[in-house]
């Protein structure tokens, strides 16, 4: 556990020392909720309006981030079809995995993907996410990337150029239109296997559990 | 080239000299002059500038090799300072005192490859690898993909068929 998330006492404005808990008192440790889609019809809008704004997070987790600059300018421009790229997890759906995760990034998605709101997806980028790729025997890339996120969409390829990531995403609209797209609750029902699998692979843990 | 491989001579032992082009050449010097013989290479000769530090695995001779590789700016040469240590307690006089990023580069091989740098500053920090509990990657005696199938889940190969076998079952299967 990092020096930060040690409890400590601290003198606070008013003089009084007062004890603090930063695992428990600045992050939620509630774990994820299932949630049971709304009326059918209500859904149905509620899809479609999310298939058409798709917001993905600005976090280039390996080398297949390459593709996603020349997708958000004018030669690809996704924009076109509801995409954009947003700066925070806050207020993105959407985390494109692109390419390979090393151990060490695969502590920052997890915290990443965790932060997102719901309901969120996944888009797994390049070979080595579904099986390693060209790492598959790297002490310290990961090989299946669904052993620690849901994933709803994989491009294969090494790497696929922006047209494959577009039709992903044209993949990923039809799903979220089926009511298909239920990574988020996925993750919340088999929440400890998640949990499990990632813990085994980050050793130092120094995170708490569950911490949007 | 010559005359400063000479000049090294007339002060320090050099066990092998490699010349490698016109404008790089590599020495094989002892441990304990090697930190003695950068300081006079930098201050003396003009090698001002550290181009990289690295290591490479002897298992078969027990050693470790370290290059320190050094570039004169103004004559446009670089010289290869070679160490042999041990590998087993491997350890290396730091050499943060000349060159700061040096650290940088024992932190990184202490990581890697397990040489220990004492006194170095933040040579025991997690580098890359955070948390690593195994021996250190780049030991040629680490096997990485034992390490992988063992941690990383492997996901199993395509089934596939011989078409000879597979036509011949479908084909005859009294037979």
């Amino acid at each position: 556990m990092k020096e930060d998330f040690k409890k400590r006492t601290v003198i606070s404005p008013d003089g009084k020392p007062i004890e603090i808990d930063p695992v428990k008192d600045y992050f939620s440790d509630a774990k994820p909720k299932v949630y049971k889609p709304a009326h059918p019809v209500i859904e149905k809008f509620a899809n479609w309006a999310r298939a058409n704004s798709l917001w993905v997070l600005g976090f280039g987790t390996g080398c297949g981030a390459i593709e996603m600059r020349p997708l958000m300018t004018p030669r690809f421009d996704a924009y076109r079809y509801g995409i954009q790229w947003r700066p925070t997890p806050r207020q993105s759906s959407v985390f494109v995995i692109s390419g390979y995760l090393s151990v060490k990034t695969l502590k920052r998605v997890v915290r990443t993907y965790e932060q997102m709101q719901n309901p969120k997806f996944v888009i797994a980028l390049g070979s080595c996410t579904i099986n390693g790729g060209m790492y598959w025997d790297s002490y310290n890339t990961i090989n299946r990337l669904d052993h620690y996120l849901p994933v709803d969409v994989y491009v294969a390829g090494c790497m696929p150029r922006p047209e494959s990531l577009l039709t992903g995403f044209e993949e990923l609209k039809k799903i979220i239109k089926e009511g298909r797209g239920e990574g988020a609750n996925k993750y919340a029902e088999n929440f400890d296997w998640y949990k499990a699998n990632q813990k085994k692979i980050i050793k130092d843990w120094d995170m708490p559990d569950y911490n949007w | 080239m010559k005359d400063i491989i000479d000049r090294i001579k007339t002060k320090y032992t050099i066990s092998e000299v490699v010349e490698q082009r016109k404008n790089l050449s590599f020495v094989t010097v002892s441990k304990e002059q090697a930190i003695s013989i950068i300081t006079f290479l930098r201050d003396i000769e003009g090698f001002k500038h550290l181009v990289l530090l690295t290591a490479a695995d002897w298992i078969e001779n027990d050693k470790f090799q370290l290059t320190y590789l050094l570039n004169n700016p103004t004559e446009k040469i670089d010289l290869g300072v070679r160490v042999f240590i041990s590998r087993e307690n491997a350890s290396m006089e730091s050499a943060h005192h000349l060159w700061e990023q040096v650290a940088t580069y024992q932190r990184e091989l202490k990581e890697m490859f397990g040489i220990d740098f004492p006194d170095s500053p933040g040579v025991d920090k997690p580098f890359i690898l955070e948390g690593w509990e195994d021996i250190p990657p780049y030991r040629r005696d680490f096997d990485t993909k034992q390490y992988s199938e063992d941690t990383y889940f492997p996901r199993p190969g395509r089934e596939s068929n011989d078409p000879a076998e597979y036509m011949k079952k479908k084909l005859y299967p009294n037979e």
